[in-house]
């Protein structure tokens, strides 16, 4: 997914000489040809994230649109009130893309697990905030953060194994996408965690032969109210699944709209990480697994709650 | 068009206009009951320097893009920045009235769409640095005369944001970069000195900064090292020395200075307008 970030950003510097871009001192393996292709628009600015929020916010108060990069955790918690009073409360044009969401920098440990930015950077006024799944959410979600005003906020995260999208979407803000059609249950998922989302549908149908739909929510505030609520309509149980903390992320803000609507699903329940630090080592898979984040598990669930209710 | 330089107020005029910059202070504070006078009144020699013998600007067209920047990284004396953008014309006298009243004109701490004339919104120390280094690193290209100034306080020093950004700027040569530190010797809650070991000029020239001194009272010499600063090749400090509270002599140099609420005794000696 970093690859295709990288390259729709040369396509947009390429197209925008008024785009800059800001590191802090990470990008090795991955950024070089945007340094050498833009040198003075490319600027290492150190490992100093508050100070690049605030040279952004400078650069966007002179007119320019900013892309900041670094890894997710310490893009959004380190220089959090940074992004906040300066790029938020200004309303300028600063874009952060942190790379490894969730437990994407699995083995680094606890400080590099970033599981709690949906829910700090969505209560973030002017704040947009997108976790693509697949390559061409990530390359629509990078041109649409490009091209649209404002502060954004992207999560950029391994792809799944396999793009079951169909080849005429086109990616716009505020817009979810339903990767397999159903009308029983639908599964709503945000980033790469998409495939966990998949495996688990299928389980699901095998065991209550009742047809899952399963939505990739690559933008989470905007989010696809039209969609989630046509859904909920026609559904009798509504599932959030994402690779971050159970409070504040997507199914925070799903169960928000559906709460504060007239249309209530019998059924609903969020997926996500639990309120405390997972501290065991193991790869991606392990820790998701460790969390309960497995298909066998999150199927359990959802079929044992079904059957309780329906 | 490029901005209007400033015209060269006499010295003498600019004595007064800071003396009315400070009366409008404690005129403020005693409408609203509110504090943080002596934040204001030590940098109002500062602004009014700046704003009529430095700056180049114009309060007809604030948005020009070819004009000095001046960013109040410390907030908190936002009550002399909107004394000193009224006198110097950007808005009528009148909106200096809703300071932090309901329904009001201007919070204690700038926000840029109050009125025309704030640069940036501030109130949490140590952002204002880094942000006028991403717009001095743009100036250096668009409008290569024009420099950005910023004003932060000496207590504001303990952010270690202070540092990224310094070390940003002396990277980056930003030599059209000057800032300002009002060195009041007092922060939130003690003095400076006794909070942190602060000697700021071996700090800020460690750091690659060229180091001025001046008193922040006396106009003459306040002009001379920000003038020096701005002729400096690198990125420049100019570390003021000033009274907490100047002015009102019964809070000058002490703690309480910071939090002081006009009084009916202050607002009669130095708040109200006299009549002549």
């Amino acid at each position: 997914m970093r690859h295709d970030f990288v390259k729709q950003v040369l396509v947009e510097m390429k197209k925008n000489p008024n785009i800059f871009f800001l590191t802090a001192d990470l990008g090795f393996n991955a950024l070089e040809s945007i340094r050498d292709k833009f040198p003075d628009r490319f600027i290492n600015v150190g490992v100093a994230e508050a100070n690049m929020i605030g040279v952004a916010t400078g650069l966007a108060l002179n007119g320019k649109t900013v892309i900041t990069y670094s890894i997710a955790s310490f893009l959004t918690l380190r220089c959090f009130e940074q992004i906040r009073t300066d790029v938020c409360y200004h309303n300028l044009n600063v874009k952060l893309f942190g790379a490894g969401g969730g437990y994407n920098y699995a083995t680094h440990g606890v400080t590099h697990h970033t599981v709690e930015d949906i829910a700090i950077m969505r209560a973030l006024p002017n704040m947009q905030v997108m976790c693509p799944a697949y390559s061409w959410e990530a390359a629509g979600a990078t041109k649409a953060a490009l091209t649209t005003p404002g502060p954004t906020y992207m999560r950029l995260s391994k792809n799944p194994g396999t793009d079951f999208s169909q080849s005429k979407w086109q990616f716009k803000i505020g817009q979810g996408y339903e990767i397999k059609p159903g009308q029983d249950i639908v599964m709503i998922s945000t980033g790469n965690i998409l495939d966990l989302a998949i495996a688990t549908a299928e389980k699901v149908e095998s065991v209550l032969k009742k047809k899952v739909s399963v939505i990739s929510m690559p933008s989470v505030k905007p989010l696809d109210h039209k969609l989630i609520l046509t859904k909920t309509k026609k559904a009798r149980a509504i599932f959030t699944i994402e690779e971050h903390s159970l409070i504040g992320g997507l199914g925070g803000a799903v169960a928000e709209l559906l709460l504060s609507s007239l249309i209530r699903p019998k059924l609903f329940k969020s997926f996500g990480l639990p309120d405390h630090f997972i501290k065991n080592v193991g790869n991606r898979d392990y820790l998701l697994d460790q969390a309960g984040l497995s298909a066998n598990n999150l199927s359990k669930q959802i079929t044992s709650a079904y059957l309780k209710y329906f | 068009m490029p901005s209007k330089i400033t015209k060269k107020i006499p010295l003498a005029k600019v004595s007064k206009l800071s003396q009315e910059i400070k009366r409008l202070i404690v005129e403020m504070g005693y409408r609203s009951k509110s504090g943080e006078t002596g934040s204001a009144l030590c940098i109002s020699d500062i602004m009014a320097v700046l704003y009529f013998r430095v700056l180049e600007i114009n309060p007809k067209k604030p948005e020009l893009y070819d004009r000095d920047r001046f960013i109040l990284s410390k907030g908190h004396g936002g009550a002399a920045l909107y004394a000193t953008l009224a006198l110097r014309g950007f808005f009528p006298k009148k909106r200096l009235e809703g300071y932090r009243m309901d329904g009001g004109t201007f919070h204690l701490h700038p926000c840029t769409t109050a009125g025309p004339g704030i640069e940036v919104s501030t109130g949490s120390l140590g952002h204002g640095l880094s942000i006028g280094a991403g717009i001095a690193l743009t100036m250096k290209q668009d409008c290569p005369l024009k420099k950005v100034f910023v004003l932060m306080g000496d207590g504001e020093c303990n952010e270690g944001s202070v540092w990224e950004g310094a070390m940003f700027a002396a990277t980056h040569k930003l030599s059209n970069l000057i800032v300002i530190v009002d060195e009041n010797k007092f922060q939130g809650f003690g003095k400076t000195g006794e909070v942190h070991t602060m000697d700021l000029a071996k700090k800020w020239a460690a750091f690659g900064w060229d180091v001025f001194r001046t008193s922040g009272h006396n106009l003459k010499e306040l002009e001379q090292m920000i003038i020096k600063a701005k002729l400096s090749p690198r990125p420049a400090v100019v570390l003021a020395d000033t009274i907490s509270g100047k002015s009102i002599p019964k809070i000058e140099n002490t703690l309480l200075a910071h939090y002081f609420i006009p009084d009916d005794e202050t607002y009669q000696i130095h708040g109200k307008k006299k009549r002549l």
